[in-house]
């Protein structure tokens, strides 16, 4: 475990995953990085492999080949739950919050772990009822009953009170209304300038590329392109190769 | 119409109110025992065959305890303490290997412990049945009976035991864990939640449940090696009928079934009494399989 990583070295190396669900090769042999405080976008048509690659860096999903990296040291094989306390923020596609337990609990899942302090709990929970003051009015509402746009703010909220490093962020406009995409991108950009590091699946291109400082485009669960967001547009060639609509 | 209203003339009055707190009594302690395997099954989708065989060894922990100290509740204490410890090791020794692999592994598992308990306690303790004596000796005037006060302190223990549980569930940072690993375990491992320990936790906790109402309910009969089967039986029925997993359900048909088997046994033996369980069983798995006291599924 090298704790003092010199700080030039990437926050999370992915090299060569090779993933598999039972026999249905998903990932083959993605290689990717994100810097620390970095927000990186991974985009690519349905199906490539996007959030298997999160799954995977999670460690919900085992990889058979290629290593993943946190801060220099390997990871490949860690717990799930170990990976949550050492940094990494998931935020899955479908928002999976606890759906029976309060707002509160769900916020409790990710505060209340040892070495929090009284203190440092209440800071986080006004954080996060300042970057969502709607989640500070129903934090005794069970989970299930928030709405759609709601649920998304009580994942990433989630996430967030594990003071991560890093968050996998899985489609977070997915079947929002614009109003809440908009206020998605906010919560982005409000993460990066506090020096979080975001990896995000989007299918919505226009936001990804200008939340993200990199993308990195994905096909038939490989890296085909990658490059800074100041490099390319919307209209770019290769987005309508890889994404055309 | 008329022979309806005979009968119900001529139940007796008295009869119903002593069946009503017997009922509620054996329904107190039965939610006890139903609880920790509702808890382990809602948890780990583990159907614990042994855990008739945890209420059991707590009874025995109990009679070692007592014959030596000569004190029930330092017996019931000590007993419910050992068996969790028991509970854990069993967990992490024979379950844990099996997560993620098919059920079936699972009640396998747990089968083979039940017969491995029993037959240990057989060996070791003989088939005599053991006895522990009752620690409140006292009785009142129920009607013509003379009620022992123990039958109530049992009830009454009970229900201050599930309360505690139900408070340490809603309210501790473990008792969080529990809730949502028992709804999305994948997203609690993702939360930082170390599931492995949550679900050696639940076991251990299901474990000492049983335990301490093998040792409340020990003083009432003997304790002897298969004395857990008749309880695991019932709270089998009970977690059905009850709602796999549902903890408030469980309590509900501990009580419910225990009333009704109650009051049966007014009219017929109390061994023919236990086949309003199986027909209320019966019922709830051809009208209403997910459970009599859960809210309608949307």
């Amino acid at each position: 475990m090298s704790a003092t990583a010199p700080s030039s070295e990437p926050l999370v190396q992915v090299e060569g995953l090779h993933t598999y669900y039972g026999k249905s090769h998903i990932l083959h042999g993605v290689t990717l990085e994100v810097g620390r405080g970095e927000v990186v976008g991974l985009i690519g048509r349905n199906g490539v492999g996007k959030s298997t690659t999160l799954k995977t860096i999670m460690g919900l999903v085992n990889a058979r080949q290629g290593e993943i990296r946190l801060e220099g040291s390997s990871i490949t094989h860690e717990a799930p739950h170990r990976l949550a306390r050492r940094g990494i923020g998931y935020v899955p596609e479908d928002r999976r919050i606890f759906r029976l337990l309060t707002v509160m609990e769900n916020l409790r899942t990710g505060f209340d772990r040892a070495g929090v302090t009284a203190e440092r709990k209440k800071m986080l929970l006004d954080k996060v009822f300042a970057y969502f003051p709607v989640l500070a009015e129903r934090r005794d509402q069970a989970g299930g009953t928030l709405s759609g746009g709601e649920q998304q703010m009580l994942a990433i909220a989630r996430a967030m009170m594990l003071e991560p490093k890093i968050i996998l962020l899985d489609e977070p406009t997915e079947g929002l209304m614009p109003r809440m995409v908009s206020q998605i991108h906010q919560i982005i950009d409000a993460l990066h300038k506090e020096g979080v590091a975001i990896l995000l699946v989007e299918q919505n291109v226009p936001l990804t590329l200008e939340a993200s400082q990199r993308i990195y485009i994905m096909e038939k669960g490989m890296v085909r392109h990658h490059c800074a967001t100041s490099e390319i547009t919307i209209n770019d060639p290769l987005i309508k190769q890889y994404l055309g609509v | 119409m008329n022979t309806i209203i005979g009968f119900i003339q001529n139940i007796p009055l008295d009869l119903l109110l002593i069946q009503t707190v017997n009922g509620i009594v054996t329904g107190m302690i039965l939610a006890l025992v139903a609880s920790g395997l509702t808890l382990i099954f809602g948890i780990m989708d583990v159907v614990n065959f042994a855990h008739g065989e945890l209420f059991m060894l707590g009874a025995y922990v109990g009679v070692v305890v007592f014959a030596l100290t000569g004190n029930f509740w330092i017996a019931l204490i000590l007993a419910t303490m050992i068996v969790a410890i028991l509970g854990a090791s069993m967990q992490i020794l024979t379950l844990r290997p099996l997560i993620g692999r098919d059920p079936l592994t699972t009640i396998l598992a747990t089968f083979g412990i039940s017969l491995i308990l029993q037959n240990y306690v057989l060996w070791q303790f003989g088939p005599v049945a053991r006895k522990i004596s009752e620690p409140i000796t006292t009785h009142f005037n129920l009607f013509y009976l003379e009620y022992p006060w123990y039958r109530l302190v049992i009830a009454g223990l009970s229900a201050a035991l599930i309360g505690l549980f139900w408070v340490f569930l809603k309210q501790s940072k473990f008792g969080v864990w529990i809730r949502a690993t028992t709804q999305d375990r994948v997203m609690a491992q993702a939360m930082g939640i170390p599931v492995p320990w949550v679900y050696t936790g639940v076991f251990a906790i299901g474990a000492a449940l049983a335990a301490a109402s093998g040792v409340l309910f020990a003083p009432m009969a003997g304790v002897t090696h298969t004395m857990g089967l008749d309880w695991v039986l019932k709270a089998f029925i009970v977690v059905v009928v009850g709602g796999m997993g549902s903890l408030g359900g469980s309590i509900a048909a501990a009580i419910f079934i225990s009333l009704l088997e109650a009051y049966a046994a007014i009219w017929v033996s109390p061994a023919q009494a236990v086949i309003v369980s199986f027909i209320v069983l019966i019922l709830t798995l051809l009208f209403r399989p997910t459970g009599l006291f859960v809210p309608t599924p949307k």
